[in-house]
């Protein structure tokens, strides 16, 4: 990186590189070589185009668990976020719509404040049980997982919510400005306001600091109850807003939406260099995390792998790269 | 002295990354002999101890057990051939009970089955031996710290015991106790034991000593037997200079009283008040478990109060969180830079500045940062508490004690603060970096600053501070100052109410 790195032989290359931003620059580079030899459609402008479009929702997804994990927490909640927005919303946006038949924005508008809040709810709980109560992060988010999840259900009697007002979906689902879909602006917007968010703000300063060494981060004067707490809400924000995309997306409320997110945006942290041990971890690494993953997904499509061996590979892949981010910490905290 | 040799070492190294902890020692222990380690906090004794013990594997050189060259992969080896080690940091688990400790590894079986009655009078009969007066069905969580290290000690003496290393095993015993250690140790003698022992209190090598071996930063300085040491002899040949040459001289110009504390009580602590005043260095001295850091950690917020009032410049901040107590101007700097004072896995940089984007008048109370700004102000700190510059950018975990040391130090000028609590500054630092911190300590009390100082170390308690506070078991025993600070009346103090209260 520095034009002084005494060695310039292949080996101390590599072994920077993997220092500086992780296993992902390897594991992506593996995935394109296997994945064009599998299919000749793989390497295409066309699949890769399709691929960014996919991977928006992952992408979003995993920057709010990159801050949770941050943080050095996790949150196995995520995808019941997603879950209760979309059957909050789309109950909410047909209630209102048929309040106030004449005024369909104002009735997506209030479905989704719905979800917001919903979603929020959510992750003030998680924060409340982590940082005051001091539950351990696993057990708090895979309780509020169950306890979403169940009311997801409970609410639609497991039945999906239909009757959206087209405008929602013809916009958010499907939508084009400037011929780019919707979705990959807002996760854009998103990607720029998380990366001056982490890099640039008090606050995001202070999230690192806690994840760094939250005795520390005390000592410093960091009122770490209140940073852990915001982590958790942010990153079920941005899950309720992947949730109301994704509703668009299939024009009804789902209690089944994101049941494999929590592990896929973990999965796509890790890969990307993001410390399960909280305190590093970059914005642009993640996003680029969550494509290689939806990336290989798309990869084993093409190449005609069955969803069951997928989960099978996914999940190897998590711990490939749990094991990796070992080795980089280790390395890390003992010098070149 | 006799020739045998019981265990030695041959140009024992050990280099950690950028540090080399133990330069070439030769060390050697007779049988029935007790050899006393001495130096500073960092100079190599526990680096050692620990390798002897199979906790730690040399770099290079060698140790030699009976005149055979020895290598221990982990503790159990070397327990295996009689070589046992009680270290500071206690390997006791503190759910179980103090038989369950004891035989920890070693449990007594029927069959399948832990023997628990036979391990219960076992337990009992071992503590009777040793004197040491603690049920063998109590948790150990609830012991105090001295009676956990007498569970330490106890479980030392299974099997054949040749080689018995004792790691500053004085620290948390009163008196009585002390003495009681000390027949005890006698008696192992009489046996043929070889004792390696730790210990920072001169006063008591008179008492069991035969040999000194004095290490300075990783490099073995002598060996001195008994007869033939003063205590002028030893410091000087722990410190390497004269004491007038560490300790600098602050000028008394006490001002307006900063910090007010009455009636403090908390778990531990009963009914303590005190005060300090602007450009004064208050020292506080006491046993390890005296209270004098939770004192000052409950002033800060960090523990529960029960009672009493701590007023900051006038400003009532008893009720305060930590957060709010830091930003009011009182910071305290923790006695552990891994567990509590520093981010590791970051940069010199990364850390200070941390407290830079925390302290207000840097960031003109905006939400975003202004970095360029912290860069700089980054450096002067870095300049100001003599942070090498190659050092800057590494991560923190790479740099030796000493240097972190300095990075937690400049941590506190990122906020603004009228008075500074320095819970043990010097812990695990090497002499020069001490003089450095010591000059900063000036500074401060020069530039007005309150300055608080809590040490285990006494000399640096007593050389340092304008008044000097003893604790003993949760009582203030004395508020001294001017020539009342000396080391008769301070130890005095230190053990006063051992028998008597609690």
């Amino acid at each position: 990186m520095t034009p002084e790195s005494k060695q310039i032989s292949p080996f101390g290359l590599l072994r920077k590189l993997f220092i500086k931003v992780g296993v992902l620059p390897f594991f992506l580079f593996i995935a394109l070589v296997v994945f064009t030899l599998l299919s000749p459609r793989f390497l295409t402008g066309q699949n890769l185009v399709n691929v960014a479009r996919q991977s928006v929702y992952l992408v979003l997804v995993s920057m709010g668990q990159m801050l949770v994990l941050i943080s050095g927490g996790f949150d196995l909640s995520v995808g019941t976020s997603i879950a209760l927005t979309s059957v909050v919303s789309a109950l909410g946006m047909v209630f209102f719509a048929g309040m106030f038949p004449d005024m369909i924005w104002l009735a997506i508008a209030l479905g989704a404040l719905l979800g917001f809040g919903t979603a929020l709810l959510v992750g003030m709980v998680n924060g409340v049980g982590v940082a005051y109560f001091e539950v351990s992060p696993f057990i708090m988010t895979l309780g509020v997982s169950s306890v979403g999840a169940g009311l997801a259900l409970f609410l639609t009697g497991g039945v999906p919510v239909s009757g959206l007002p087209f405008a929602f979906g013809d916009t958010f689902g499907f939508g084009r400005v400037w011929n780019v879909p919707v979705p990959v602006i807002i996760a854009i917007i998103s990607i720029i306001v998380m990366w001056v968010f982490m890099s640039r703000t008090r606050l995001g300063t202070q999230i690192y600091a806690v994840g760094g060494n939250i005795k520390a981060a005390h000592l410093s004067a960091i009122n770490t109850k209140r940073t852990l707490m915001i982590s958790y809400m942010i990153c079920a924000f941005i899950a309720s807003l992947t949730g109301l995309l994704l509703t668009a997306r299939v024009e009804s409320g789902e209690a089944n939406l994101g049941s494999s997110i929590a592990l896929e945006s973990i999965a796509a942290c890790v890969i990307a260099g993001v410390s399960l041990r909280g305190g590093i971890g970059r914005v642009e690494n993640v996003v680029l995390g969550g494509f290689f993953i939806v990336l290989v997904q798309n990869g084993m499509n093409l190449a005609q792998v069955s969803s069951y061996m997928q989960m099978v590979l996914l999940g190897l892949l998590l711990i490939l790269a749990v094991i990796f981010d070992q080795f980089r910490y280790r390395m890390i905290m003992s010098g070149e | 002295m006799n020739k045998q040799v019981l265990l030695c070492t041959q140009n024992l190294t050990k280099q950690y990354p950028g540090v080399l902890a133990l330069n070439g020692v030769n060390f050697d222990l007779a049988p029935g002999e007790v050899h006393v380690l001495f130096g500073e906090n960092g100079a190599g004794k526990s680096t050692l101890i620990s390798m002897l013990a199979g906790a730690n594997h040399p770099t290079d050189g060698s140790i030699e057990f009976n005149g055979e060259t020895v290598q221990f992969s982990n503790v159990a080896d070397a327990q295996d051939i009689g070589i046992y080690t009680v270290f500071q940091e206690f390997s006791l688990i503190p759910t179980l009970t103090v038989a369950e400790n004891i035989f920890l590894g070693w449990e007594p079986m029927i069959g399948p089955f832990v023997d628990h009655r036979k391990m219960r009078k076992r337990s009992t009969e071992m503590l009777h031996e040793l004197g040491f007066d603690i049920e063998p069905t109590e948790i150990v969580a609830h012991l105090s710290r001295a009676q956990q290290q007498m569970i330490e000690i106890t479980k030392a003496f299974h099997g054949d015991l040749s080689v018995l290393i004792l790691d500053e095993p004085t620290a948390s015993l009163t008196d009585k106790e002390v003495d009681h250690l000390f027949d005890f140790i006698k008696e192992l003698k009489s046996r043929g034991v070889g004792i390696i022992y730790i210990s920072h209190r001169i006063q008591e090598f008179a008492r069991i000593a035969d040999r000194i071996t004095i290490l300075r930063d990783g490099v073995k300085i002598g060996t001195v037997s008994m007869n033939e040491a003063d205590d002028s002899t030893l410091i000087k040949m722990m410190t390497g200079r004269e004491i007038s040459e560490i300790y600098p001289t602050i000028k008394h110009n006490p001002g307006n009283e900063t910090l007010r504390v009455e009636g403090l009580r908390t778990a531990g602590i009963f009914d303590a008040s005190f005060s300090v005043r602007a450009g004064e260095v208050l020292g506080v001295a006491g046993l390890v478990g005296s209270g004098k850091s939770r004192l000052f950690r409950s002033v800060m917020g960090l523990t529960t109060r029960v009672s009493g009032s701590v007023h900051l410049n006038c400003k009532d901040i008893s009720h305060a969180s930590t957060a709010d107590i830091i930003r009011s101007g009182l910071y305290y700097l923790s006695p552990d830079r891994k567990a509590e004072g520093l981010d590791l896995a970051k940069s010199s940089n990364d850390n200070l500045a941390v407290n830079l984007v925390m302290g207000e008048k840097n960031t003109n109370n905006s939400q975003f940062i202004n970095w360029k700004a912290i860069a700089q102000r980054t450096q002067e700190i870095s300049d100001h508490v003599e942070i090498a510059q190659q050092n800057r950018n590494k991560i923190v975990s790479q740099l030796s004690g000493g240097n972190q040391q300095k990075v937690l130090f400049g941590r506190c000028f990122g906020q603004d603060v009228d008075v500074f609590i320095f819970d043990e500054p010097t812990v695990g630092v090497d002499i020069g970096t001490r003089a450095a911190l010591y000059r900063l300590i000036k500074e401060l009390a020069d530039a007005g600053k309150a300055v608080i100082v809590i040490s285990s170390d006494l000399p640096e308690a007593m050389n340092l501070a304008h008044r000097l506070l003893v604790l003993a078991h949760g009582h203030i025993t004395a508020d001294l100052s001017g020539d009342e600070i000396n080391e008769q009346q301070v130890l005095k103090y230190f053990f006063d109410e051992s028998g008597e209260k609690i």
